[in-house]
């Protein structure tokens, strides 16, 4: 192997013509690298054309609003301090709907996950209410819960309970099973078990559940607000929409946006935190 | 603690893999089993610490355990089966939490086991921080923190490299001389089997039957790599598997 080697190298000195040449690269690639500034450059370009295009008329005022419209408009928002009220019930709906959603949505999928009873009786249920565009039902969770905060709350936890049913026992199915069995040979309790292997084991996926789930929370929001709500960004989207008020439109959806990324990033926060061990 | 094996039985569906094993294991030996793959040898592991149930035959324990012993019956698996979320002192604690072992004492025992197993300087770690050999080390180290009577290993070094294997190895045996433990010892590797058996039992293609018993009288300690004796039983135990093993490797898998 090394005379090999030594030969080819000499050979390599000496006549680099007599066929011989670098062996062509064809490995890399496959393996995606964070670039953080890349998406934000991304934004600002997509800005930047809307606004040129906007002063120039080369996009026409009724088919986008002028960014900088979007902004002052934003400024207006926060300076009458109706954004802190906007947000504040909001955000509040938002918390406690996805609350209930995600910890029913765990648990049942724990459940799920590992009693074979659960498991058959529960999927199809999840399987045909999953389906069902939960706005549709808005109406029923008036009736149900009143039209105050009752059903705004129900509407978003259900629609962010099924998606979490489902990543969690997905997730619970995947834990490797000789720590269980580890687990039981060492004598561990039934709830031990669940406690120190099962749940850790299935927080990668659980989180990454909860990563959609939130998103959809946050979509429900504004469906959530279209039945008796004053107060709240999908209020003020919806009053926007109807009066076809371009920039406020926009401003609550940049809202919204900011929102969904805020979510995303205490998730990547969590994630960094709890789950370090993972190679 | 002794452990009996009494006309074990056992078959998945129509589909036979062990008939009529009977065996003893006494107190402060290594046994070690070896058969071609799918002899049943893990199986037989799982019934001997009731994982699973055989279908006739009885597991017995006979006499009790050592005093303190927390698990008499303690796996140590080919794939470490280590939590990836913990330390590797907190992988040894996880097996003490569970009876109420915490806090000083539980530091105590596991000072004590890591510092048995070499891992002193490695107790804050994490699993994925460890080669093959070091996380293995640990298991041991797991096992030994809850003192079991009968340790079970199923092909414990498979998993790793020659060399590291070769370290493994001379850390078990120096393990053993300090401090005798008893073991059943599953392994396909029949290097591994004379290195640390007292007692090789070698086992025929499925249906499980075992053929033969092989003693080995020379003390553990003075077994060394390349030793003459230990090839000759090696070769002795090779030709009894030989065939068994070329049969075996040409069946079709029943899944």
């Amino acid at each position: 192997m090394s005379d090999a080697t030594v030969s080819t190298s000499k050979n390599a000195g000496q006549n680099q013509s007599a066929d011989s040449r670098a062996v062509t690269f064809r490995g890399g690639g496959f393996a995606p690298k964070p670039h953080r500034w890349v998406g934000f450059a991304v934004f600002v370009v997509l800005i930047v054309l809307a606004e040129w295009g906007t002063r120039t008329g080369w996009i026409s005022a009724l088919t986008l609003p002028r960014p900088s419209d979007v902004l002052d408009t934003f400024l207006e928002l926060y300076d009458s301090g109706l954004l802190f009220k906007h947000l504040g019930l909001s955000l509040s709906r938002l918390v406690v709907g996805a609350a209930i959603g995600a910890s029913v949505g765990i648990s049942v999928g724990v459940l799920i996950g590992l009693f074979s009873y659960f498991r058959s009786g529960l999927v199809p249920l999840v399987a045909a209410i999953f389906p069902i565009p939960k706005i549709a039902l808005l109406p029923l969770f008036v009736i149900w819960f009143g039209i105050g905060e009752g059903s705004k709350y129900a509407l978003i936890a259900f629609g962010t309970f099924t998606p979490t049913v489902v990543a969690t026992y997905g997730a619970v199915d995947n834990v490797d099973r000789t720590l269980i069995r580890m687990g039981q040979s060492f004598g561990l309790s039934w709830w031990s078990i669940v406690r120190k292997i099962v749940l850790p084991g299935a927080m990668p996926g659980i989180l990454s559940g909860l990563r959609i789930s939130l998103a959809i929370a946050i979509i429900l929001l504004v469906a959530a607000e279209m039945l008796g709500a004053e107060f709240g960004i999908g209020a003020y989207i919806l009053e926007a929409g109807s009066l076809y008020d371009l920039e406020r439109l926009f401003v609550g959806v940049v809202i919204l946006s900011l929102l969904g990324v805020l979510v995303s990033a205490i998730i990547g926060a969590i994630e960094r935190h709890l789950l370090g061990w993972r190679t | 603690m002794d452990i009996r094996l009494d006309g074990i039985s056992h078959s998945y569906d129509t589909f036979e893999v062990m008939r009529d094993i009977s065996l003893d294991i006494p107190a402060g030996q290594i046994v070690c089993i070896v058969g071609p793959s799918g002899c049943g040898k893990s199986t037989l592991l799982r019934f001997i610490g009731g994982l699973e149930r055989p279908q006739q035959g009885r597991v017995l324990q006979i006499g009790a355990p050592p005093e303190g012993s927390l698990n008499p019956l303690t796996y140590i698996f080919q794939d470490f089966a280590l939590l990836p979320w913990r330390s590797v002192a907190g992988n040894v604690s996880l097996v003490l939490e569970d009876h109420g072992i915490r806090g000083a004492a539980a530091k105590t025992i596991i000072d004590d086991v890591l510092a048995r197993t070499k891992l002193t300087d490695f107790a804050r770690a994490l699993p994925k921080q460890l080669s093959g050999g070091m996380k293995q080390r640990v298991a041991i180290a797991r096992a030994l923190a809850v003192n079991p009577a009968v340790m079970l290993m199923d092909e414990p070094l498979s998993a790793l490299d020659a060399q590291t294997r070769e370290l493994l190895m001379d850390d078990l045996v120096d393990l053993w001389s300090r401090q005798p433990f008893t073991a059943v010892y599953v392994t396909h590797n029949l290097a591994e089997a004379v290195r640390l058996g007292h007692k090789v039992v070698v086992l025929s293609r499925r249906p499980g039957q075992i053929r033969e018993v092989v003693h080995i009288d020379k003390p553990l300690s003075a077994r060394e790599f390349g030793d003459a004796d230990l090839d000759r039983h090696q070769k002795y135990l090779w030709q009894l598997m030989r065939d068994e093993a070329r049969a075996a490797d040409a069946e079709l898998i029943h899944v």
